[in-house]
């Protein structure tokens, strides 16, 4: 089995209190990176990282460009840019179009992460009010990657999950408070030697 | 499926980059992959071809225009007084500085459609230094140069752009700069009178003039790391001793060897100032 090198997470509408919620139960023994697109309105991320942080079980931050995805931190998309993963694990920013109305996009965020990472990758969606991330889900898991949902019925906005599902299919469809153990448990049974 | 969809993937884009290269002399060896590797499949599918590797044996056959591949690779996207307190920045602290130089020299490269430059010399003109000016704006992008030029832009982007120019501390109302007609708005001419839109390629071209301020903003995040260096060393052998160099608000110098010698002046805002000696 190849091992789990990175998760990307994605999520719009309701997208804080989710994170807020997967956060602290997303704590593997082997740290890997943790890259994260949410359509947050505000133009400074600072304040929501201190709040994750908070709660996280690894330190949330703000995502540079041509830094490393580092393995152990939460890395989030700023606000108006889209986020990707290169395959030498920097991250890249871009100002490119708006992709299903939305700057960070999951989709874009996703997409780059399949062809860094294919098989060794967790992909994420969860609450959201429109269809971004159910094309990068499908490029996630066409690439050998494990795509994972936030169970639709009991998301805050379910638009996104249905969209992913519909689109992308899943590996497993969870709700919220199971979304950190699986992802954490999978991570550390692929990490077994 | 494997771990090689992306392998595969990523070699096909960099049989792309060998023929654009080969065939055009276009060099995109030091652009980011992963969002270069969108923008080509994004040609190649918008072009008909079945995949990258499709459209790079057109390229080679000489099929393609190299106008017709960087107005398709690259990214024009702007607006004006985008990130608007980068423009009060400039307003208050750079201004006043570069209103002691009796002739003022600027080099904005990456203009794109040319938003930016024009808000550019909206802040000139209310700071009275307008006709001291000579702005050179600068992309290799002949398509979105020749946007610049004409200055007419969509109507609908007009609002979100009015309440920008506020923000930015705007003295008058973005208004008073356009004449508006139907689904789109033209910029003042008197906007443009020392403005000069110039082809330029960073990669390739040299120091474009000697300026008091240097603008670049969104260009060295699409570029690794290698290039951001050696673009950055171009803008600061390009500054006067202490002129001015404005960087995109998720860009920085930190680790070029250029920032020896850069100055920030407002770290939010990305601005720097060449130190004197
Ligand atoms: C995203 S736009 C930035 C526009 C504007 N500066 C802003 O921030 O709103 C990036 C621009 O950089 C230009 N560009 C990319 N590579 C370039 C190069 N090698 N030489 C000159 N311009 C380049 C593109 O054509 C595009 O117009």
């Amino acid at each position: 089995m190849t091992s789990i090198d990175a998760v990307v997470i994605g999520c719009s509408a309701g997208g804080l209190q989710a994170l807020k919620q997967i956060l602290p139960t997303l704590c593997p023994t082997r740290a890997v990176p943790v890259l994260v697109a949410c359509h947050t309105a505000s133009d400074d991320l600072r304040g929501l990282c201190d709040l994750l942080s908070a709660v996280s079980a690894w330190p949330v931050r703000e995502a540079r460009e041509r830094e490393i995805a580092a393995p152990g931190v939460i890395q989030m998309a700023p606000s108006g840019y889209h986020l990707l993963v290169e395959r030498s694990g920097e991250l890249s920013l871009s100002i490119d179009p708006r992709v299903s109305f939305a700057r960070p996009s999951i989709d874009v965020l996703f997409e780059s992460a399949a062809i860094a990472y294919g098989t060794r990758l967790v992909g994420v969606v969860m609450t959201g009010a429109n269809h971004d991330g159910a094309q990068g889900l499908a490029r996630v898991r066409h690439g050998g990657g494990i795509g994972v949902i936030q169970d639709p019925d009991e998301a805050e906005v379910d638009v996104m999950p249905r969209a992913a599902l519909a689109q992308a299919g899943a590996d497993q469809v969870l709700p919220l408070v199971r979304i950190g153990p699986f992802v954490s448990r999978l991570i550390d049974q692929r990490s077994e030697p | 499926m494997s771990d090689d969809t992306g392998a595969l993937q990523a070699a096909a884009l960099e049989r792309f980059i060998d023929a654009a290269k080969r065939r055009h002399g276009l060099d995109l060896s030091g652009y980011a992959r992963a969002s270069l590797q969108r923008r080509v499949q994004q040609m190649a599918e918008r072009d008909g071809h079945a995949d990258i590797d499709a459209l790079s044996a057109a390229v080679e056959a000489g099929a393609t225009q190299v106008d017709h591949l960087i107005s398709s690779l690259s990214v024009p996207v702007t607006e004006m007084f985008r990130n608007p307190s980068v423009f009060s920045a400039l307003r208050e602290m750079v201004l006043p500085m570069l209103a002691s130089w009796p002739h003022i020299t600027i080099w904005q490269a990456g203009c794109a459609t040319g938003e930016e430059v024009y808000s550019l010399a909206i802040l000139l003109h209310e700071a009275g230094l307008y006709d001291r000016c000579q702005i050179f704006a600068t992309d290799f992008n002949e398509a979105a140069l020749a946007k610049a030029q004409d200055g007419i832009f969509p109507a609908r982007d007009a609002r979100m752009w009015s309440q920008n120019y506020q923000r930015a501390g705007g003295q008058a109302s973005l208004g008073d700069y356009y004449h508006a007609a139907y689904d789109h708005i033209r910029l003042d001419a008197r906007l443009k009178a020392n403005i000069h839109f110039a082809h330029h390629n960073l990669v390739t071209d040299g120091v474009f003039c000697e300026a008091q301020l240097v603008l670049c903003r969104n260009v060295l995040i699409y570029f690794n790391r290698e290039l951001q260096h050696q673009v950055l060393q171009r803008f600061r052998d390009s500054l006067v001793r202490g002129g001015y160099l404005c960087l995109g608000n998720r860009e920085s110098i930190h680790t070029a060897p250029a920032a020896r010698d850069l100055v920030a002046v407002d770290a939010d805002a990305r601005i720097y100032r060449l130190a004197s000696s």
